[in-house]
């Protein structure tokens, strides 16, 4: 039987597949590369915090959760730094953001 | 009844979907810089996906792997986007 332990963890991994299938919708949806990042960068991290978060109240206290913390704060520094490199790539190389009205890229 | 590792299994199948999504986006994305933002996002996405088969397989020490594969990946995007912006890796 499900405990309270296994409900909690339940209820925040399934927060976090709710804000990765909002991710991947933007990813396919939005117009542009500039709004598609603005959909994967931040998305992706929240669900992914929330995912390992989940995994790691169902683990409890053992060594296994400290790595799993390890690897939550991983993703947590390095998501948004990736996402900004690229970017950062795209904007000086000369890609264009998209305007209301123009055709989608 | 439901047991947790029917949980873990749903959770698998979910982030094997959203990875299919974004599939879509790495092979068909106009222009080069879509393909490198999807690919990031199915590499963290597999992260994930990496943790939740440890647990469907009641072998939760395949969180090493998924560090390394962490690491790996924030590297080789860092290098992508250096790549792309200069045209080359490393300047001498």
């Amino acid at each position: 039987m499900f405990s309270i332990i296994d409900i909690v963890a339940t209820i925040l991994m399934v927060g976090g597949l709710f804000f990765m299938i909002t991710g991947a919708i933007g990813l396919l949806r939005l117009p542009d590369f500039y709004t598609r990042l603005h959909a994967t960068g931040k998305c992706d991290t929240l669900g992914e915090v929330l995912l390992i978060l989940g995994c790691m109240v169902y683990q409890g206290w053992s060594f296994v959760s400290v790595k799993l913390f390890f690897l939550m704060f991983f993703i947590f520094m390095a998501n948004p730094v990736g996402t900004h490199a690229i970017m950062k790539a795209a904007y000086y190389t000369g890609l264009k953001p998209w305007k209301k009205g123009e055709p989608r890229m | 009844m439901f047991s947790m590792t029917d949980v873990f299994l749903v959770v698998g199948i979910t982030i094997a979907f959203t990875v299919l999504l974004c599939l879509y986006r790495a092979v068909r994305g106009p222009g080069v810089f879509n393909q490198v933002a999807a690919v990031n996002v199915i590499g963290t996405k597999v992260i994930v996906l990496l943790v939740a088969i440890g647990y469907i397989f009641e072998r939760p020490m395949f969180v090493d792997i998924a560090l390394l594969y962490a690491a790996l990946n924030f590297v080789g995007t860092l290098v992508i986007a250096k790549y792309l912006e200069r045209g080359e890796i490393c300047s001498a």
